[in-house]
């Protein structure tokens, strides 16, 4: 269990909310939920609509594709969003690969949010883009 | 899990001696509340034959609602006067608060005290409502019994829980706690002792004249508002995020539609403010202890901290879940709220044989999806999860093995239109509650009945693994509600919508011919 004063310290430490002061964490950990999932539980469905983007507090998930695991996340990484971005399904599944607790902030808020906060928008920017350069690289 | 149903066990009534129910010893279910949630899922258990106890702190039944909302009313409705009879299956998408039960005269109680002014219904009519309900089904209640402490222990069928209560101890291998979400939670913001919780507001005259500053925007902050109107000289309701309003995510997300008086107010200049901003502290002010306070906030878009002054702080800023010391044995909890992180059957996830029922369910959110919560959290979506819970329990126990009607190809489709026109459980619980029909090509299609719409997806539900079809209502926050089903062959899920309809018809040519279709992807035709 985490108050919203503790949520805010652990995400101040987090890349993509290093440009945001204490009253606009404060503000964007209010519109965040707390959720937690147990080891093996699917937190995204690959191809099912409505997803939500989260952020991983604590613990790790496996990004699974047709049943094979291509990737795992851990504190700090984010997932979801480009579902939401593009108004898609989720490609993958998402899976608790230990006990799993993340922030999660809804498919319709996620728009919303990161036109009010152009630096955490930007930061994401830059993580897709990493996230780009590096799938370029692996099929090079 | 123990078996359950102990042969020659006789479901526990009221006791006809004057005798207290359920005194201290070993059982094979101990429940833990008397609100709703614990009311249902005892009813629920009775039904199926699982011998159980029921145990309460409480001298009565009613839970939270035997002392709030505080202003009185309910924000959930019932309306007397429906599209459909009283007595049909469908009445319970308009009656919010009715205790579900298989006699015509034990259901759709509520309205039966609802007396015209309001279809929110009072809180009084609520309590009595619930009272009846007990009554008339002769539920029985250990009442006056307070759960103190937990700890585990060996009972006669292996490994057990032993519940420390004011009246002794009770063992058991399954607890289920429907004890509420109803501890009064506070931030820890330099100060807040000054401030009164929600749960401590003083009767709505006593704040004649006096200006207010209300911690939180969610129903509870503005249903004091709302209430405070008439009374105070000024009230400011602060959080560091925008209030959601439920008009606007098109759900029951956010501020319900009868508490946006102050919003009103609050645009057209009327005394009452509302801002997007954090509660840095409150203080005494240079009067002191007879003086007003000062409340110090930090706007959320930026710039100067602000000093208000305030006659009177009251903290609107939720509850939390009384799980006691639950955590040492290590069930584990999540959010401000500190609800327990529960499987798809509301089981601990951490703890397993401890189960919640009532409004901790909310806890187990299933797929949220769009964003839209289940309504696990009141009455008309809890009712329903705890049916589905005491039929899982059952199931475990091996001692009830449900009825699994089957359905004629021909009739199939027409089955599907049906649940979709009417099943309370599908209006109710969009998204998280689910009916199975499955459909062995050996045996033919039949009705597995409802689970948690996650664990059909995972093939972890008690209907199996089956190739199957799910039912559900959904919605997306357009205002838009729809049918969507969903294929699972072997193990692969595909999901298929139906177009909504505006006027919410699922008997129209469209929506049988594409039920049709789909129904036909599955092979059957």
């Amino acid at each position: 269990m985490a108050s919203t004063d503790e949520i805010v310290d652990q995400i101040a430490s987090f890349a993509l909310f290093a440009d945001l002061a204490t009253p606009q964490l404060e503000r964007i950990a209010h519109m965040f939920e707390e959720a937690v999932y147990p080891e093996g539980a699917r937190v995204l469905r690959q191809g099912l609509s409505g997803s939500a983007f989260h952020i991983i507090l604590d613990g790790e998930a496996a990004v699974v594709i047709d049943g094979d695991q291509r990737a795992t996340l851990a504190r700090g990484d984010f997932f979801g969003e480009v579902s939401i971005l593009l108004g898609e399904a989720p490609g993958a599944d998402i899976v608790a690969s230990r006990p799993l607790r993340t922030l999660v902030l809804s498919g319709p808020q996620v728009q919303p949010v990161l036109l009010d906060n152009p630096p955490l928008m930007y930061r994401m920017l830059q993580a897709q883009a990493r996230r780009l350069r590096n799938a370029n690289r692996w099929r090079s | 899990m123990a078996e359950l149903s102990l042969p020659g066990d006789e479901v526990t009534g009221p006791d006809r001696h004057n005798e207290r129910p359920f005194p201290p010893g070993d059982y094979p279910i101990v429940v833990v509340g008397s609100g709703p949630g614990a009311i249902q899922v005892s009813y629920s258990l009775r039904a199926l034959g699982l011998s159980h106890a029921v145990i309460s702190a409480d001298p009565a039944p009613g839970g939270m609602f035997r002392r709030w909302p505080f202003f009185q009313r309910l924000l959930s409705w019932t309306k007397p006067y429906a599209p459909v009879d009283r007595t049909a299956r469908a009445y319970e998408r308009y009656d919010w608060n009715s205790l579900l039960a298989d006699n015509p005269g034990e259901r759709a109680i509520m309205p039966e005290f609802m007396d015209g002014t309001s279809y929110f219904p009072s809180r009084p009519e609520m309590e009595r409502n619930i009272a009846t309900f007990v009554e008339r089904t002769s539920l029985a209640i250990r009442y006056n019994c307070r759960w103190t402490a937990t700890r585990r222990g060996d009972g006669p069928t292996g490994d057990s829980f032993v519940l420390t209560t004011t009246d002794g101890e009770y063992r058991t291998p399954v607890a289920i706690f429907a004890v509420g979400v109803a501890e009064p939670y506070a931030p820890a913001t330099p100060g807040i002792q000054l401030a009164a919780h929600y749960a401590d507001t003083r009767p709505a005259e006593t704040y004649a004249g006096r200006r207010i500053f209300i911690i939180g925007k969610q129903n509870s902050g503005f249903e004091l508002a709302s209430g405070l109107l008439p009374w105070a000289r000024r009230i400011l309701l602060a959080s560091p995020s925008p209030a959601k309003l439920s008009v606007n995510t098109r759900s029951l997300v956010g501020v319900r539609a009868r508490y946006l008086q102050p919003f009103e107010d609050h645009v057209l200049g009327g005394g009452v403010s509302i801002l997007d901003a954090s509660i840095g502290s409150i203080e005494r002010g240079p009067a002191g202890a007879d003086g007003p306070l000062i409340v110090r906030v930090r706007p959320s878009a930026g710039g100067e901290e602000l000093a208000i002054e305030a006659d009177e702080v009251i903290a609107a800023t939720g509850f939390v879940t009384p799980l006691l010391d639950l955590a040492d044995l290590g069930v584990t909890t999540f959010g401000q709220a500190r609800l327990p992180a529960q499987t798809a059957y509301w089981e601990s996830a951490s703890v397993p044989g401890i189960f919640f029922a009532g409004t901790i369910g909310q806890g187990s959110a299933g797929l949220k999806k769009h964003g839209l919560p289940a309504n696990s959290g009141a009455v008309h979506g809890a009712r329903y999860n705890a049916r589905v819970l005491a039929a899982h329990i059952a199931r475990r126990a091996s001692s009830h093995v449900p009825e699994r009607p089957l359905i004629a190809p021909a009739d199939l489709v027409d089955v599907v239109l049906g649940e979709l026109a009417a099943a309370p459980e599908l209006w109710h619980q969009r998204a998280y509650l689910v009916r199975v029909i499955s459909l062995d090509p050996s045996v033919g299609a039949r009705d597995e009945g409802i689970v948690p719409l996650s664990a059909f997806l995972d093939g972890a539900g008690d209907d199996g693994t089956a190739d199957s079809l799910g039912i559900t209502m959904e919605a997306d926050g357009t205002a838009a509600v729809y049918p969507v089903l969903y294929l699972r062959r072997s193990g692969k899920i595909d999901e298929r919508a139906v177009d909504p309809d505006p006027l919410l018809r699922f008997d129209t040519p469209a929506v049988r011919s594409r039920v049709a279709d789909i129904v036909a992807e599955m092979g059957v035709r």
